[in-house]
């Protein structure tokens, strides 16, 4: 615990909550142009289109929302800041994430006043995609729809004059995969931005719901007030937005008050329907003018998606192709990354080496060696599985199939409270958190994410592979129960079901308590199936990549640097000669022995050792002595530091993980005051679940740092993880001597 | 009927959306307001939850939700286009 909080308070003030980066700097610079439109219409495939350099990713203002921006030049020479707002059926809103798209549409909270809002649509999909559109007209927002996809919607796509000509605003065809019409939506904003295009369109609402907009209308905040039909289309979102469940900040209490008075007084009369069917209605009304009856009524038909679907989305077939797919997800993560991750680590360990080698024994070649050079390796021997895991995520997205994950899992994870799209960030979990946790920015809700995020360290890492390895090794011997099942194996199998148990559990748990959120109806769109597109998939792994190393690797770097000073000072004042150095006339070996001893005793006086020391009262109960303390505390940089430092304590020098037979040796040897064994089976069990449940992982807590923007949750995580490790070994330990073990 | 007693295979036109108003606001955004044909496509590996197409978009509700939205029968087999002012998901006709 007090790892942590040292670490957590020396980075607290300067990182502290962090605010919209750019956003409101961006506002006197550049006029806005803002993205915005129906989850997969291609929109943020247009976006990467457009946006060629100069790409920014900040937040939203408040909340954890990803917003990507980049500046670009108009044919006319003028330059402007192009931004993709987050994909939305609609502006109404329930939740802080879906505010934000009226927020941005509006120049609110601190977002820039956008110059003009391109509203992307699926032409296969008019009617629906347009719902939005709409809401933005009726805004009166100077809007130019950028009509996407004709290709996939045939002969029953309008023509973009038509639609400009019925709805009144400007209309270009775009083709976001071939960048065909990408020239001509540059000059129709160019064009937009001279001379704006205000929308005039007019809903016809029922009589008695104009009453009610218009009284909800007169208790608009000041800041609300605008012309007349601005003002109106504002209360009918209130009337639609607001009640006493939303979760949305900001809303004046008048407001909220006056729209639960016209809710109240409209008895029988459904508001919801009202709005919504009108605007159909016009929608409907004005398209059929164009002579098209079935435009936008898509009818893909037994398409090829269809055709797909009955073999991916089969109860028998489909869940093997499922299980198919994630296997070979999981399988590049657990093995096909690892000659890289090899490649490396070994190129660090070189020049780490080289430097140890040619520089002059100290601190600043110390720091620079185990402090620098080993934190900037154990900030990029992540970038192989988070790059793997990104293609995939990339391809599994743009392909349409992460909508069928999430349709196939959400029963099963729906039990424990979380989203259907929780399943690949869990999976990864068994090989490492890091890529894991950046994965669950696949799901939208802020609490999905959040309780995601914090179960997915329970999965046990392949960085856990190590420890058990070692244990079992050393305290369970080969042999067979039942006849033909050994133990071992057994073992490792359990450690790995313990995790995944515990990690529902936990889900469960956590999803009822302290993250508790408003059960949300599942609606999915299952949006047909496209050939993912290289650029996105690539513009994605990178962007995903680029602020891992900049946002989360600047933590992981401090935590080495920290753990270094915390395991080598004080300096012991007996001489110890460096590896390296001359040794003294003699016996090599002894030598050799006389110089691991001694780090032996540099470490058991270090900070760290102390600190092992210091927690050998709490750890005691759980089987452990001081050294195992030390341990632990070493395997805060990553678990599998724990055989080195074991190693280290034991004066044995650095342990290789496949030279593990001297350490396992030397830990059976190894007996307590009262000359009793220190290491009993019962103790190996109790220390692997010590370290399947603790929080063993400082890149861990920097990437969910990363993602929440704050250090509460990555304090939490630490803290529940090593509560509970605690109080699990303890009951295994205690247990297991209660029964005479 | 609820939609959740729609057999896979059959198409049916929305009458009422019921449920909690998260869900019903939602459903209606996506154009499922009462008087849109909908077609029950299939049912997932649990059993829940099932997959709809309306006005050419596939989705997925869970059962749970799916007995809020009250339907009915089609009753001509094949709408005459551009007759009803809010026209159902014809399965296009090819």
């Amino acid at each position: 615990m007090s790892l942590v909080g040292g670490g957590g308070e020396a980075s607290l003030s300067p990182a502290g909550p962090t605010t919209a980066p750019g956003a409101a700097s961006e506002k006197a610079l550049l006029p806005t142009v803002l993205l915005v439109g129906n989850p997969n219409v291609g929109k943020t495939s247009l976006f990467n289109r457009l946006a060629r350099r100069n790409e920014r990713v900040g937040n939203y203002p408040g909340v954890t929302v990803e917003r990507r921006s980049a500046e670009l030049s108009l044919p006319s020479g003028r330059r402007v800041l192009i931004a993709d707002v987050p994909g939305a059926y609609s502006l109404s809103a329930r939740s802080s994430e879906e505010q934000i798209a009226l927020q941005a549409v509006l120049g609110w909270a601190d977002n820039p006043l956008p110059a003009l809002v391109v509203v992307v649509v699926d032409a296969g999909q008019l009617v629906r995609n347009l719902y939005l559109a709409l809401q933005l007209i009726e805004l009166r927002v100077p809007v130019l729809i950028a009509l996407n996809m004709l290709d996939e919607a045939g002969d029953r796509a309008p023509s973009p004059v038509a639609l400009s000509q019925v709805l009144g605003v400007p209309c270009v065809a775009t083709n976001a995969r071939t960048g065909l019409g990408a020239a001509e939506l540059l000059g129709a904003i160019d064009t937009r931005l001279v001379t704006p295009a205000h929308p005039t369109l007019h809903v016809n609402y029922p009589g008695a719901l104009i009453r009610d907009a218009d009284t909800v209308a007169n208790a608009l905040p000041a800041g609300w007030k605008s012309n007349v039909e601005r003002e109106r289309a504002l209360a009918l979102w209130a009337l639609s937005s607001l009640d006493a469940e939303d979760e949305l900040a900001g809303i004046s209490p008048e407001l909220r008050q006056r729209c639960a008075q016209v809710i109240a007084a409209a008895g029988d009369r459904d508001v919801d329907r009202e709005i919504i069917e009108s605007r159909y209605q016009c929608l409907e009304g004005r398209l059929a003018t164009l002579g098209a009856p079935q435009a936008g009524q898509g009818g893909r038909g037994p398409s090829v998606t269809e055709r797909i679907d009955r073999v991916l989305l089969h109860p028998a077939y489909g869940f093997a192709v499922f299980l198919g797919i994630m296997l070979v997800v999981f399988q590049s993560l657990f093995a096909w990354a690892d000659p890289a991750m090899g490649l490396i680590e070994g190129a660090f360990a070189g020049l780490h080496a080289l430097l140890v080698e040619h520089l002059p024994a100290g601190f600043m070649r110390d720091l620079l060696t185990r402090g620098l050079i080993d934190g900037v390796g154990n900030v990029l021997v992540f970038l192989p599985q988070i790059l793997l895991l990104f293609l995939f995520i990339g391809v599994l997205e743009d392909s349409g199939y992460m909508a069928r994950v999430a349709y196939l899992m959400d029963r099963a994870l729906r039990a424990v409270g979380l989203h259907g799209r929780a399943f690949v960030p869990m999976m990864s979990g068994y090989a490492c958190a890091v890529p894991a946790i950046m994965a669950t920015r696949t799901m939208e809700r802020r609490r999905d994410r959040l309780l995601t995020m914090l179960v997915v360290p329970l999965m046990s890492c392949s960085a856990r592979l190590p420890v058990y390895t070692l244990i079992i090794g050393a305290l369970f011997p080969p042999s067979v129960v039942f006849g033909f099942v050994p133990v071992q194996g057994l073992l490792m199998v359990s450690m790995y079901l313990f995790s995944t148990i515990v990690a529902l559990l936990a889900a469960a748990v956590l999803g009822r308590t302290l993250i508790r959120g408003r059960s949300v109806p599942l609606i999915l769109e299952l949006p047909p199936y496209r050939w993912p597109g290289t650029k996105s998939v690539l513009t994605m792994m990178w962007l995903r990549a680029r602020s891992f190393l900049t946002e989360a690797g600047g933590v992981i770097l401090g935590f080495t640097v920290l753990m270094w000073l915390l395991l080598s000072y004080p300096k012991l004042e007996v001489q110890v000669s460096a590896p390296g150095a001359p040794l003294p006339a003699g016996d090599y070996v002894t030598a050799q022995v006389e110089s691991q001893q001694n780090e032996a005793l540099q470490l058991e006086r270090s900070f760290g050792g102390r600190l092992g020391k210091a927690l050998e009262p709490a750890l005691e109960p759980l089987g452990f002595d001081w050294k195992i303390g030390v341990g632990i505390v070493g395997a805060f940089a990553a678990r599998e530091v724990f055989v080195s430092t074991m190693g280290l304590v034991y004066g044995l020098g650095e342990v290789a993980d496949d030279e593990l037979t001297p350490l396992r040796d030397r830990m059976r040897a190894e007996t307590r005051a009262d000359g009793k064994p220190a290491y009993t089976p019962l103790v190996g069990l109790s220390l692997m679940v010590f370290f399947a449940l603790a929080c063993q992982c400082m890149s861990t807590l920097a990437v969910v740092k990363r993602e929440t923007r704050s250090w509460r949750w990555p304090i939490f995580l630490f803290g529940y993880m090593t509560a509970l490790a605690w109080v699990a070994s303890f009951m295994v330990y205690q247990g297991g001597q209660a029964l005479g073990f | 009927m609820t939609l959740e007693q729609v057999a896979p295979g059959v198409s049916v036109v929305i009458e009422k959306v019921g449920g909690d108003r998260p869900f019903r606001r939602r459903l209606m955004e996506l154009g499922m307001i009462p008087g849109t044909r909908v077609e029950v496509l299939r049912v997932a590996p649990f059993g829940d939850p099932l997959e709809l197409v309306a006005r050419g978009c596939n989705f997925s509700i869970r059962a749970a939700e799916a007995r809020q939205v009250e339907v009915a029968q089609v009753r001509t087999e094949r709408p005459v286009p551009g007759v009803a002012l809010v026209p159902g998901f014809a399965k296009s006709a090819p």
